[in-house]
């Protein structure tokens, strides 16, 4: 019907149109006018997604699987849904740390591990390649379909044809296309703007060829949806309930798993991975692609079913139910439509390979291929001038390999193993990388050994589950250990592990992969230690939202500008390393590149090796090495160290504050100690000099007045004496001081009675009271009063007591109170006057040394001679009596005479069996 | 705002989860006419609806 040459001209003037497209998309990313700086370029980009395997296969599964095809597509409106959190933080993270694939990212989230990453790359290598085989196939198909129409027998694939193979000659073109547009320079973001480009104009042409066809069998064949669906349940009754959930494989069960499934894939395939997160030019766009994307999807999806009726309404004039999009217009006889739906098809189908080559070839060129060679034979490497050309060339092999890989196992295998179900099963394996990149994106303790460990047993039971099932029902292995298990262990069957049956096998693998997977990461890193570089990374990575995550590299070693250009320049060239570092240095200029520079080149590196590369690299160069992980925290331990001698010095030198302040105040305290003993050897001087005075001059009158009566010289004499017993009361009071002040004062304590020796301290002082015509009230208990005191000490103080009290009290009608009483577990006995008492400030002060000075003022007023001075050591001298004998002596307000009233404490002593003490 | 509007789509995905789940889903799967299912209507209109919230919430004017 259509000639071959008619439709290779129609399809290779389609591949030439989009090197156009991308060559203009190129242009103007240089012109500074992006095509792709737009959130709609974006969001199509995206629908690289939709491949030939959406295209043609969803309405196959819709013919026979019913409504499971749409959970290929409900799975990524799920992840889009809460994309602007989930992606968006990818995005960033990817532009800080220049990260170019999924290999790259897992591997810079768990301490930028050169291992994780090829880890990586091998299996999406090893996932994606049938996949890409799968796109082949359907360029094949549609091929041979719109040329050989109506004969439908498929086309016998083999090596041996290639030549006449159409899908080989359009690998290749693609290899050309891939290599130009993909591999044209080293960006520091491998961004490649025009294959962007042509990505979304070939999202918009498989969608206008999709629809076109769904309106067409709608609309044209049928008079809308009703009409087909009515003549659906009319001519195929066989039908019965259409697109109900028992349709679905595994059921509601499936149909969960399924959906998750193309959820977790849809984020972790390494195509959408390089559109979603390294082509993204502006995280806004994301906004707009979160929900219009999956308006895309929709939109794919919404002739799925009737085209899917009407084909099965067509019978044997249709075909298989894989080909009814091609079929359905063959059939009716129409020329340009089936030419259209091929168009759509291919783009469905060259626009996955491009974008899934690019992402592999950089991942085996940056996670595989260069980390080997450098450590291989890193002596040649680094003597190359310049290497970026060896790196471009790597890419191109790989791109080239991929490719050819691709075809060789469409063409080996591809008629056998059903292609089909690749899709699903290499959505599963990327699944695999699902737990290591998500847990990792949130959680902290997430560890390399735990990722790497994790993923590989999550794609050994992917393999066990699913892959090598896949081979033996392809023909390729003995079928029998499906049934019956290896070595007919039942446990192992891959489809029911450990017995698990009656579960879908994507579902059923999915469930395994992942429990494996996802606990073994788990466990591990609950049970293992992280680097200190993974723990820094795992930082950067889940605090990527966190508007304080601007991430600063800190450099400490030095590296010299020039050197630091030419390492650049052999990796990025010279365009690209001026970009990065400004002017190229003179050969011989070795001025210190800023650490900036440094960064900025780690940077740039990164994006075209990958982060552990560039690491390695950049340590070559970088003299006394770039700040590693242990330096940096010797140095935080350093600084925390200092902070803690700092503390302590502040500490000390506020304790020295404290201990000079008190020593200001003890000096402030000996200079008025000082001060008073000045005073008080003045005093004591003047004291003894008073009496001594009027002793001698009553002597010398006696020694020269022979002629004197006799009773004069008694009188003299009685002076005399009277003199000498004050000079030496006062001599005794001088020395009990000092005793008391050195601590030699001895006391003989025994049990006596207080009332008793008030008694006899009362008589002592009776006459005295007479003379001063002072009234004393007792006012003592019945019973004796046992204390534990030297009675002649204790008899001193209370003469004292009494003595003072009698100086104290008021001139007219003085009087004073004794009183004593038990108090708890002491004896008080109290001694007040009417005099005018003590103010409070002055209470503590009477019991000083020498206080009488005021005592002395106070006595001015007072006729001299009726009431002799004190020496004003008689209440410091009791007070330290009584605090010998272990009670207590205080000055307390007035209770009764309202006057001066001193306190005097005492404790009980303890009971004895002889209760009547006698007192010595 | 910013975090309102996370909220928002949070809640948003877990809503599509539950709707795409059984057993809401089981709900969904009900004898229409000729002998077809309702589900595949019922989940295109929620796609469109989700779809729709999403816009809504995501192109409502934000500062940035």
């Amino acid at each position: 019907m259509r000639s071959d040459i008619t439709v290779l001209i129609v399809a290779f003037s389609y591949l030439a149109l989009l090197f156009v497209i991308a060559a203009w998309g190129d242009r103007r990313a240089e012109q500074r006018r992006s095509l792709v700086n737009s959130p709609t370029v974006y969001a199509l980009s995206i629908a690289v997604y939709c491949t030939a395997w959406t295209f043609y296969g969803s309405v196959g599964r819709a013919a026979t699987t019913g409504l499971s095809f749409l959970l290929i597509y409900l799975g990524p409106t799920l992840a889009m849904l809460c994309g602007w959190m989930l992606i968006r933080k990818m995005i960033r993270i990817a532009r800080a740390q220049r990260i170019t694939s999924i290999a790259d990212f897992i591997s810079a989230r768990y301490g930028k591990s050169g291992g994780l990453g090829a880890l990586v790359a091998l299996i999406a290598v090893i996932a994606i390649m049938p996949y890409i085989a799968l796109q082949l196939k359907a360029i094949t198909v549609s091929y041979a379909i719109l040329t050989e129409y109506p004969d439908q027998t498929l086309p016998a694939l083999s090596l041996s044809g290639f030549l006449s193979d159409k899908a080989f000659w359009v690998s290749l073109v693609l290899a050309v296309f891939i290599i130009l547009f993909g591999t044209r320079h080293l960006d520091a973001s491998e961004r490649h703007e025009g294959m962007v480009t042509a990505i979304a104009f070939e999202s918009l042409v498989k969608l206008f060829a999709f629809l076109s066809v769904g309106f067409f069998a709608t609309f044209v064949l049928y008079s809308g949806p009703h009409d087909l669906m009515a003549s659906a349940a009319a001519e195929l009754p066989h039908l019965g309930r259409r697109f109900g959930l028992e349709q679905i494989p595994g059921g509601a069960l499936g149909w969960f798993g399924t959906l998750m499934l193309a959820t977790l894939a849809f984020i972790t395939l390494p195509r959408q991975f390089q559109v979603l997160v390294v082509e993204n030019v502006n995280e806004q766009h994301l906004r707009r692609a979160c929900w219009l994307f999956p308006l895309y999807l929709l939109l794919i999806n919404l002739f799925v079913i009737p085209i899917a009726l009407a084909g099965l309404l067509g019978g044997s004039a249709t075909g298989e139910p894989d080909n009814f999009v091609l079929t359905l217009p063959l059939s009716a006889g129409l020329q340009a439509l089936p030419l259209l739906v091929f168009i759509g098809g291919l783009s469905a189908a060259t626009s996955m390979m491009i974008v899934e080559t690019i992402a592999l070839s950089t991942m085996v060129s940056n996670q595989l291929v260069m980390p080997l060679l450098l450590r291989w034979r890193s002596l040649q490497l680094a003597s190359r001038p310049d290497l970026s050309g060896w790196l471009l060339g790597i890419r191109r092999v790989a791109i080239i390999l991929i490719l050819i890989l691709g075809y060789l196992y469409h063409a080996l295998i591809g008629e056998a193993y059903s292609l089909v179900t690749i899709g699903l099963v290499s959505f599963a394996a990327a699944a695999q990388f699902a737990p290591a990149l998500l847990l990792g994106l949130y959680w902290r303790g997430a560890s390399r050994n735990g990722a790497a460990i994790g993923m590989i047993a999550g794609t050994l039971v992917w393999a066990w589950t699913l892959l090598i099932p896949g081979f033996a029902l392809s023909g390729w292995l003995d079928v029998s250990f499906i049934e019956h298990g290896p070595f007919g262990i039942e446990l192992l069957r891959p489809y029911a592990l450990f017995g698990l049956e009656g579960w879908d096998i994507y579902t059923h693998a999915l469930f395994w992969s992942m429990l494996v997977n996802v606990g073994l990461l788990v466990g591990i890193s609950l049970f293992s230690r992280q680097s200190h570089m993974e723990q820094t990374q795992a930082a950067l990575f889940t605090n990527a939202l966190r508007p304080e995550a601007e991430q600063a590299p800190i450099w400490q070693g030095q590296a010299s500008r020039y050197e630091l250009f030419m390492l650049l320049s052999r990796y990025l060239g010279l365009p690209a390393t001026r970009r990065l570092l400004g002017q190229q240095p003179e050969p011989g200029d070795d001025s210190a590149a800023t650490p900036a520079m440094i960064a900025a080149a780690e940077q740039g590196l990164t994006g075209a090796l990958g982060s552990a590369t560039a690491r390695i690299l950049i340590n070559s160069v970088v003299r006394g090495e770039a700040l590693d992980m242990p330096s940096i925290l010797s140095i935080l331990d350093t600084t925390s160290q200092t902070l803690e001698y700092n503390r302590r010095l502040e500490q000390k030198s506020s304790e020295l504050a404290q201990i000079g302040e008190e020593l200001r105040s003890a000096n402030e305290r000996l200079r008025e100690l000082d001060r008073l003993k000045d005073e008080f050897v003045a005093m004591v001087s003047h004291e003894l000099r008073t009496p001594l005075t009027s002793i001698r001059a009553f002597a010398e009158i006696l020694h020269d007045a022979e002629a004197m009566p006799a009773e004069k010289q008694q009188h003299f004499l009685e002076i005399i004496v009277r003199e000498s017993e004050r000079l030496s009361r006062l001599i005794e009071e001088i020395l009990d001081l000092a005793r008391l002040e050195s601590g030699r004062m001895t006391l003989n304590p025994e049990r006596c009675d207080l009332v008793e020796l008030v008694q006899q301290s009362v008589d002592a002082v009776t006459r005295l009271y007479e003379d001063r015509a002072v009234e004393l009230a007792l006012k003592l208990p019945d019973s004796s009063c046992m204390v534990i005191a030297d009675p002649d000490r204790l008899q001193q103080v209370l003469i004292n007591l009494l003595d003072n009290a009698s100086k104290f009290a008021s001139d007219a009608d003085s009087q004073v109170l004794l009183t004593l009483a038990p108090h708890k577990r002491h004896y008080r006995i109290r001694v007040e006057d009417n005099g005018p008492g003590i103010v409070e400030a002055e209470r503590e002060k009477v019991f000083e040394k020498f206080h009488q000075i005021e005592q002395a003022r106070k006595e001015e007023g007072q006729p001299a001679g009726t009431r002799p001075r004190g020496t004003g050591l008689g209440l410091p001298i009791s007070r330290g009596i009584i605090s010998h004998l272990g009670g207590r002596l205080w000055v307390d307000d007035p209770q009764q005479l309202g006057g001066a009233c001193l306190i005097m404490e005492l404790p009980k002593a303890p009971e004895e069996d002889n209760p009547s003490g006698s007192c010595g | 705002m910013k975090r309102n509007e996370q909220n928002r789509l949070l809640a948003l995905t877990l809503l599509a989860l539950l709707l795409f789940s059984p057993p809401l889903l089981l709900l969904f799967d009900r004898e229409g006419s000729w002998g077809f299912s309702t589900l595949p209507l019922i989940i295109y209109l929620i796609w469109a609806v989700l779809i729709l919230l999403a816009a809504l919430t995501l192109e409502r004017p934000h500062e940035e």
